[in-house]
């Protein structure tokens, strides 16, 4: 079952084929758990089988074709994973819509996608449709699963699921083949969903992916990363985004593996608990949000265990740092960890949940290496992976025992990646999807003799390992053409605690120069150790101390920078402390904390000028509006550092 | 609904008056509660709304007048006589055990149903667990209903006050009632959670078939879910009706409304 390779039998070729073989294989082996009046329900696979052949039937009953698209919309429920499977065994296309869409963008996919059917969860998708069905000029059903306050509608074209299934077991009767024959008619190149990615500019586009793409894809990824038959995962994600389709539905059909839906969107943290995944993924704003709420537990536990929990997270952290490096780790350290393990560890695992997982995913956005650390830390295998619809999901992983910070890890089994003249990150892989459905432009831009651009710019480093750096769109060069990602360095930057903020220049110039905000609060604690006395953050800013912590911060900036031969033009070589806090009341940050780039080297041209001479300090004035409206002026003479640059040898 | 009133209303309220020494919180009110239908009672502050509600649950007994329920006179019932009923009531100020959590609260919605001996009961065996468990399923069916998972093992009293009100109308419901008293459902909510409320509301009459009284004063809500109005001032009567109506009624106007007519 997990071998590579791009042959697919032909008998276990689309997802309908594959379920009827677990019917047969694992006929009493759970598929899907779903918490429901309090309980974990269980159904099988021959359940999912014959739950799905119904909601088939019945759909052919209302004269479903060929190529019709369903729209499947709501929460993770086992009736709307039967209702995916239903509408491919009969040679249909489901699409997935976000169950929390406005109805405007899911109007646009219903119309776009064409979609004849529209398999709902419950009255508000239902409203929902029936206030923009008069511009779905080809949606002719919607079928809902949840009857709750649907007893006033009376349109024609409503039915409930359980209805559908009633109609379903009369078309059995007629007609006992009618669903063998259907899927026996489908083919691995066959189009088998289409998700729609939401775009940051322009309408949503559709992807289309086949069959052969995801059970190749689901499988190699398996591989690649030991995933097996006996894993649980928690189905939380919204089905329409194409991960959950991967691991809810893609790899759970072709392993065998039973999904748990939760019992609803706000006890999603309870169930995880009871659960307890071993197959788990969550981006990084939910690893944040897990990490926020130990801390403020354990800040209010009593002073002891206070101590001790932190003592034995600091142990934790600093092995793994070492593990990660490839350090050796001090014995007593190691001999410590299964006490650490007994009395933190493991009640702390059990407790989030976390207690059984064997690999747990992230990707989206960059993850903290804080809270990467702490969690990989108290034994759990977090990994980053690269992926994206296009690709059916999977396109880099970080494999176990090769896990290096900053990247997202190695080409999955049959991934090829290329990275463009621009920087652009490029990769071919069996996962690539058929095109944007009704849209060619968009497919044409995308997809280039078989290659996908990711729009992502990146390089491979020294050990092969994929680094993303930027939308390729963000990124410039300096004058003599090397390239220069300003938002990467100042992520860099920010992973210090020291560092708020960062604005980093370049473009078009020789080389790179930065502004430094510090954390007033973190700088200030360690001041208030060294006894260093300070008045405001203008003053603590200037301190020749404080420029000392700032300076080995840029430095080991540029030490990882000389690392990678993509990047190691573009190190720091000059440096400056704002004499003030960036701050969306003077325009320079945005509120979701965002440098505007362009204002601030308008505003602080003076400054960026100085950086680029010869002089160690330069005097300014700079209007600042307090809170209460008010504007007055910072008089303060801003230092400026040179900061060493290092070659490729002396960063090992 | 109000066109034509069944043949025997759920509850009829006979010229009831109740008094406290010499003030007179009810005098001669009359009215009938048909079964399925939203009655809400309205009124300005002191008009005997909640005075009413508390002789139909059987808090306080009329000095004159005749409460008939199901066609059967039970004027002088005791609260728990009324309540095993099937009259089931919430609260202007929200009187759940604020210790106990959501599920043991609306545990206790179930006790006028549990049947079995004390020991049993204390040994958790045989028919006590079964019933238990019955109930338990039951309750659930109204955690699910009323969109609660979430807080089901949370203890009522760390609860915000909009998710109080919702367990103590779940744990009203949990009683299956004919009738459910509600007082003031959406007083100190948000439009947020008023909405909510009002969808709760109509989706137990409409799903359950359970017949409702109110009070409440946000008229944008009792305008859109009632059936029928009935208006009190000074402890008297002064309107009932569909809410178009109540609404253009002059005395109401004045009475409440407290628009100027010129």
């Amino acid at each position: 079952m997990t071998e590579p390779g791009q042959a697919l039998a032909p008998d276990q070729d689309t997802f309908p084929k594959l379920v009827r073989a677990n019917a047969q294989r694992f006929a009493h082996k759970v598929a899907i758990r779903e918490k429901d009046y309090g309980i974990w329900q269980s159904t099988t696979w021959s359940d999912y089988l014959e739950q799905a052949r119904l909601i088939a039937l019945g759909l052919a009953s209302l004269g479903f074709a060929r190529g019709d698209k369903t729209a499947v919309i709501g929460d993770n429920r086992p009736q709307l994973y039967w209702a995916v499977m239903a509408s491919q065994a009969l040679g249909g296309v489901p699409v997935p819509i976000y169950q929390d869409s406005i109805e405007k963008e899911t109007q646009y996919i219903v119309d776009h996608a064409g979609a004849r059917f529209a398999i709902v969860e419950d009255q508000e998708q239902v409203d929902k449709l029936l206030n923009v069905k008069e511009r779905c000029p080809r949606l002719e059903y919607v079928i809902y699963d949840d009857p709750r306050g649907m007893r006033a509608y009376s349109e024609p074209f409503l039915l409930s699921l359980a209805e559908l299934q009633e109609r379903g077991k009369k078309v059995e009767i007629g007609q006992p083949t009618y669903f063998d024959d259907e899927v026996a008619k489908g083919a691995a190149d066959d189009v088998s969903i289409i998700c729609y990615t939401s775009g940051t500019t322009g309408l949503p586009k559709g992807a289309m992916l086949s069959h052969r793409n995801l059970i190749l894809t689901a499988r190699n990824a398996a591989a690649f990363d030991g995933v097996g038959g006996d894993e649980e995962i928690l189905s939380y994600l919204p089905m329409a985004w194409v991960g959950d389709h991967i691991f809810s539905y893609a790899q759970s059909i072709l392993l065998g593996f039973a999904i748990n839906c939760p019992e609803s969107a706000a006890t999603v943290l309870h169930d995880l608990k009871e659960i307890a995944p071993t197959y788990f993924f969550a981006p990084p704003r939910i690893w944040e949000n897990i990490l926020t709420s130990v801390m403020v537990r354990v800040e209010d536990a009593a002073r002891p265990k206070r101590a001790m929990v932190h003592a034995f997270l600091r142990l934790a952290q600093d092995i793994e740092r070492a593990r990660l490096d490839h350090r050796p780790v001090p014995l007593w350290r190691r001999l410590l960890y299964p006490l650490g393990n007994l009395l933190v560890y493991g009640p702390l695992k059990d407790n989030l949940g976390l207690r059984r997982v064997r690999r747990a995913y992230t990707a989206g956005e960059a993850i903290g290496p804080d809270i990467f650390l702490f969690f990989r830390a108290l034994g759990v295998n977090v990994k980053q992976i690269y992926g994206m619809t296009e690709a059916s999901v999977f396109i880099t992983v970080q494999r176990d025992g090769d896990i290096r910070l900053g990247t997202v890890g190695t080409p999955v089994t049959d991934v090829e990646i290329r990275v463009a003249e621009q920087g652009e990150v490029l990769f071919r892989s069996p996962g690539v999807f058929h095109g944007y459905y009704k849209n060619p432009d968009a497919t044409r831009e995308t997809l280039e003799d078989g290659w996908v651009h990711t729009g992502d710019a990146g390089f491979l480093d020294h050990a092969g390992h994929l680094v993303i750096i930027d939308r390729a769109k963000d990124v410039s060069r300096l004058a003599d053409g090397t390239m220069f990602a300003p938002k990467y360095l100042e992520n860099r930057l920010k992973f210090s605690p020291y560092v708020r903020e960062a604005v980093c220049f370049g473009q078009g110039r020789a080389s790179v120069a930065a502004f430094v905000n510090i954390d007033l609060a973190a700088v200030g604690n360690w001041a208030e150790r060294r006894n260093i006395a300070y008045t405001s953050y203008t003053d603590l800013a200037q301190k020749p101390e404080v420029y000392d912590l700032v300076h080995q911060e840029v430095e080991r900036v540029n030490r990882s920078l000389a690392e990678d031969e993509a990047l190691r033009g573009a190190q720091i070589r000059r440096f400056l402390i704002l004499h003030k806090e960036l701050d969306p009341d003077d325009e320079e940050i945005t509120r979701t904390r965002k440098v505007r780039r362009g204002y601030i080297a308008q505003k602080y041209a003076a400054l960026i000028e100085a950086l680029y001479s010869d002089r160690d300090h330069v005097p300014v004035e700079a209007r600042v509006t307090y809170e209460d409206g008010r504007t007055g002026t910072v008089r303060a003479d801003v230092k400026i550092r040179d900061a060493r640059v290092f070659a490729a040898r002396e960063a090992r | 609904m109000s066109e034509a009133p069944p043949p025997a209303p759920l509850l009829q309220v006979d010229g009831v008056s109740v008094r406290f020494g010499a003030l007179v919180a009810l005098s001669q009110v009359s009215l009938e509660i048909a079964r399925g239908e939203i009655l809400a009672i309205i009124g300005p502050n002191g008009a005997g709304k909640t005075t009413l509600l508390n002789v139909v649950s059987g808090f306080y007994h009329p000095y004159e007048g005749r409460i008939v329920f199901e066609g059967e006179d039970r004027t002088r019932l005791r609260p728990y006589e009324v309540a095993a009923l099937g009259v089931a009531r919430t609260f202007q100020n929200v009187a759940l055990f604020k210790g106990m959590s959501v599920l043991d609260n609306i545990m206790t919605g179930r006790l006028l149903k549990m049947r079995g001996s004390f020991l049993l009961e204390a040994l958790y065996w045989g028919p006590a667990r079964r019933q238990e468990l019955e109930h338990r399923a039951f309750v659930e069916r109204v955690i699910d209903f009323l969109e609660i998972q979430a807080i089901r093992k949370t203890a009522a009293g760390r609860l915000p006050y909009g998710l109080q009100k919702r367990v103590e109308l779940a744990r009203a419901l949990a009683a299956e009632p004919k009738l459910l008293l509600l007082d003031e459902p959406m007083a100190g909510m948000n439009v947020e959670e008023k909405e909510d409320m009002s969808r709760f509301v109509l989706d137990v009459n409409s799903e359950f078939g359970t017949t409702i009284a109110l009070i409440e004063h946000d008229m944008g809500v009792v305008m859109d879910i009632s059936d029928r109005v009935v208006v009190l001032d000074y402890g008297r009567k002064i309107a009932d009706g569909p809410p178009e109506q109540v609404r253009k009624d002059a005395a109401v106007v004045d009475a409440y409304l407290g628009v100027s007519h010129d």
